[in-house]
């Protein structure tokens, strides 16, 4: 019994690293229509950048901000210099990203050195709590808690606030946002930068939970795609629901398969493929 | 497109009588870049005839390189039998996974096809009993062709050139019949085709059987080529690498990939004696590619020499 | 050839919260010009889309030669006969007009999934391209991409890509779209030229060259229609000049 409890909430811990990754990506896809290559490049990075602003600091506050921002004010770089040439092109923006991603993991690797490493965890957080008969890291507890208040803070986001009705407006249809006075490019600019946002913040999080190392990156996209792929692209609700259901494959999977990896994540999403392309809540 | 010609008649004759002026090294890197055009037009088919970007094309290569180094190490040495397998096993999984994918639009297509080639890299990596996992398997003899050792450098580049000629004239037959023109109507108007009474979902399945099929062509080439078989050959690394040498080179001309291979590889030989950071040099080769220069190599000169008459595929 | 009677029941489409479609139904003969006018948004083109198979109904029924095909994908419906050009022009843009018009004849030819043999094997179909160009006029412009043609020129291939594969019914989205009056009245002498079996449904702004060419005429107005008949009776109902002049209460 406590097997299948301790499993459960690690699969969701997980399930809630993987959720802000989805959403970011989702949100980006849904607005800009870009699959955004780079965002566990993002992740990875600010991971990374969690990492040494905690070496320096020894706020762990400090350095989720740090990271978030950081690999945000990147994005915005990029978003602005780049990818704004190109816009409307989007199987050209996508090979750009991945370009960005193969830059960011070379780059990362030759500056972080390729050993895998873990962020310390924030103080008060490094102890295992006990929930009757479970003992259980209470830093998972803190993820699942972030996880759900983001998640809260999303959704508020999109349906109860202007910049929400934009942004699903710009989803919806982009053209007639446009034709309604919506700034696009600025919209454009301001979503992926908070993609990355989410994604840089989910590094750190994740850091601290799973490590950094050289094809995290890599490993997060991936699931991120398995994610976006069952939840459907475009839609919050999927990435949080799909980020669950993935989170718990994969760590019952890795529980009882370890050598068939990512192919127990793999079935849902074949299946989900063959019976409904479009992702449980995707828009079609 | 006479200047075309003379450049593809030169690049053959150089190609055939290399072994009398290049050295081992030389020359192995020359039948490398053999190996990997041909990759890379197999991806053209698929991306840049049909218009499926697939960023898991590397999927079949490596599944036709591990059929025969498995095949090989541990159940019999015949070539014909591991190359008939090597084959046959790329083919099969592009028969399964395209039935999948090949219904998914644009950006999920490139989703879709990662994931699933990830998965395969996934297994080889971990299932370290079955295929020797990060270690790969080493020690894969070359094959011996009717009394004829591939051993040596020479032999090998010369059985290469005849299986790259061999795949080059029959994707070049594909890509001139009605159903490669079928595929490039495909790219340029989905809707227009479905409406003038065209299969489109059988006619891209097709595309990617094929496009798998030479894909696992190159692999097993390249499993003899190099004596060994690892998760590299089923990394995102080399998906990458052959997607760029397509739009380097020219999407959708067939040999304007073949370019772009010969460029990359020669490009990632000589810097990384220099350097470390090749794949940085690949992700900015990326980025100004995909900015500057996305028609590729033969797109700009196609430009520059007034279109020609062949300008529509 | 026989022409194919084309027909809807009771067709309705919601987009969401939009009704696009409010239970249309029509009957058009073998052989009939029917033309499909109404203000902009009455759902014209998508009951296009619908009877084409690009999207599919929220309810009702299509038939075609009294076939049910409401289930059967866009190229099965082709493939059955039934032709269509799109209001904004959807050709093969990069690719010249001779290789569209090949793509249209291939598209009907049993050699189309060749892939063994290049496609200069079949002279027939070459043959075929070069003859359809030449009775257009297009074959001087044969060998340049689409792209470049003029907006008039364009239309014009859009046509010929319809009728390449000799359909039995076929729907015209508004190919008079962007024309100069010079080009519309050609237009319409094509159109009246086309074989008399081959049904046609036109949905068309310009009311001279709807009239002018149809048999009978259906007004669409907020997705049902509102009023059917000859022309001069259509033209006569106050009702239509009402929706015209924006009077009219919308049809709930």
């Amino acid at each position: 019994m406590t097997f299948w409890v301790v499993q459960a909430l690690n699969g969701v811990s997980f399930g809630m690293l993987l959720f802000l990754l989805a959403a970011g990506l989702s949100l980006i896809f849904g607005v800009m229509k870009v699959l955004n290559l780079a965002h566990g490049s993002f992740y990875l990075l600010g991971a990374y950048l969690g990492l040494t602003v905690l070496r320096l600091t020894h706020s762990f506050l400090l350095a989720l901000a740090a990271a978030a921002l950081g690999v945000a004010a990147l994005a915005l770089l990029l978003e602005r210099t780049v990818l704004r040439r190109i816009y409307g092109e989007e199987l050209r923006q996508a090979l750009l990203t991945f370009g960005v991603l193969f830059i960011i993991a070379d780059q990362a690797l030759w500056i972080w050195g390729g050993n895998p490493q873990t962020l310390p965890k924030p103080a008060g957080f490094t102890a295992s709590v006990r929930l009757g008969d479970v003992i259980f890291p209470s830093y998972r507890l803190l993820v699942i808690a972030v996880g759900v208040v983001m998640g809260a803070a999303l959704w508020w986001l999109q349906e109860r606030t202007r910049v929400g009705a934009v942004i699903r407006a710009g989803v919806d249809d982009e053209e007639m946002a446009r034709g309604i006075g919506v700034n696009t490019p600025l919209l454009f600019t301001a979503v992926f930068a908070l993609g990355a946002f989410l994604a840089g913040f989910g590094g750190v999080m994740g850091g601290a939970l799973l490590g950094v190392y050289p094809g995290a990156d890599f490993e997060v996209l991936l699931l991120a795609f398995v994610v976006i792929i069952i939840g459907g692209l475009g839609s919050l609700k999927g990435a949080f629901v799909g980020g669950l259901l993935v989170g718990l494959i994969d760590n019952f999977g890795k529980a009882f398969f370890p050598e068939l990896a990512l192919f127990t994540v793999f079935a849902p999403m074949a299946a989900i493929l063959a019976v409904r392309p479009t992702g449980l809540f995707g828009k079609a | 497109m006479r200047p075309a010609r003379l450049v593809g008649i030169f690049a053959a004759l150089f190609i055939l009588a290399a072994p009398a002026f290049l050295s081992t090294y030389y020359l192995g890197l020359l039948t490398k870049m053999l190996i990997f055009a041909l990759f890379a037009m197999s991806l053209d088919l698929l991306l840049g005839y049909t218009g499926l970007p697939s960023l898991g094309h590397v999927a079949y290569f490596g599944t036709g390189a591990y059929t025969v180094g498995l095949l090989s190490l541990r159940v019999v040495k015949t070539f014909w039998i591991n190359a008939l397998a090597g084959l046959a096993a790329p083919t099969l999984v592009a028969l399964g996974f395209n039935l999948l994918t090949i219904r998914a639009r644009g950006s999920y297509f490139l989703m879709i096809t990662l994931a699933l080639a990830q998965v395969l890299w996934g297994i080889a990596f971990g299932w370290r009993s079955f295929t020797g996992g990060d270690d790969g398997l080493p020690g894969i003899a070359r094959p011996m062709l009717g009394g004829w050792s591939m051993a040596g450098e020479v032999p090998f580049h010369y059985f290469a050139v005849v299986v790259f000629g061999v795949c080059l004239w029959l994707l070049s037959v594909v890509v001139r019949s009605p159903l490669g023109r079928a595929l490039v109507g495909i790219r340029e108007s989905e809707t227009r085709m479905r409406v003038l009474g065209y299969n489109v979902w059988a006619y891209q399945y097709v595309a990617s059987i094929l496009a798998g099929f030479f894909a696992g062509v190159a692999g097993v080439l390249f499993v003899y080529y190099n004596g060994y078989v690892g998760p590299a050959y089923l990394s995102v690394v080399v998906s990458g690498q052959a997607l760029l040498m397509v739009i380097l080179g020219g999407a959708g001309t067939l040999v304007g990939p073949a370019l772009g291979a010969a460029i990359i590889v020669l490009l990632e030989n000589f810097l990384s004696a220099y350097t470390e950071r090749w794949l940085t040099t690949l992700g900015i080769i990326y980025v100004v590619v995909t900015l500057y220069a996305p028609r590729g190599v033969l797109g700009i000169l196609r430009d520059r020499l007034g279109g020609g008459r062949r300008a529509a595929t | 050839m026989i022409g194919a009677g084309v027909e809807v029941e009771r067709l309705v489409k919601n987009f969401g919260g939009l009704r696009a479609l409010d239970g249309v139904t029509l009957r058009v003969e073998p052989g009939e010009r029917r033309a499909i006018i109404g203000p902009n948004g009455a759902g014209k083109t998508t009951l296009f889309n619908i009877i084409t198979g690009l999207l599919p109904p929220t309810e009702g029924r299509i038939l075609l030669e009294g076939r049910d095909i409401t289930g059967l994908p866009p190229h099965r419906r082709a493939q059955l006969g039934l032709g269509r050009t799109f209001q904004i022009t959807n050709l093969f843009p990069k690719l010249s007009v001779r290789d569209n018009v090949l793509l249209a004849v291939q598209a009907a030819d049993p050699a189309r999934f060749t892939l063994h043999r290049p496609v200069e094997a079949y002279p027939h179909l070459f043959r075929e391209a070069e003859a359809l160009m030449e009775r257009w006029g297009l074959r001087d412009r044969a060998a340049a991409p689409v792209r470049f043609l003029s907006h008039g020129e364009q239309r014009q291939v859009e046509l010929l890509l319809a009728l390449a594969v000799r359909p039995k019914a076929l729907l015209l989205d508004e190919p008079a779209a962007g024309l100069s009056p010079a080009e519309t009245a050609a237009l319409a002498e094509i159109i009246r030229g086309l074989p008399r079996q081959t049904t046609i449904l036109l949905i068309e702004h310009d009311m001279d060259v709807a009239f002018a060419l149809a048999d009978r005429v259906s007004v669409l107005h907020y997705g049902g229609v509102v009023a059917e008949g000859t022309p001069d009776a259509v033209r006569r109902d106050p009702q239509v000049g009402a929706i015209y002049l924006g009077t009219a209460a919308p049809h709930f």
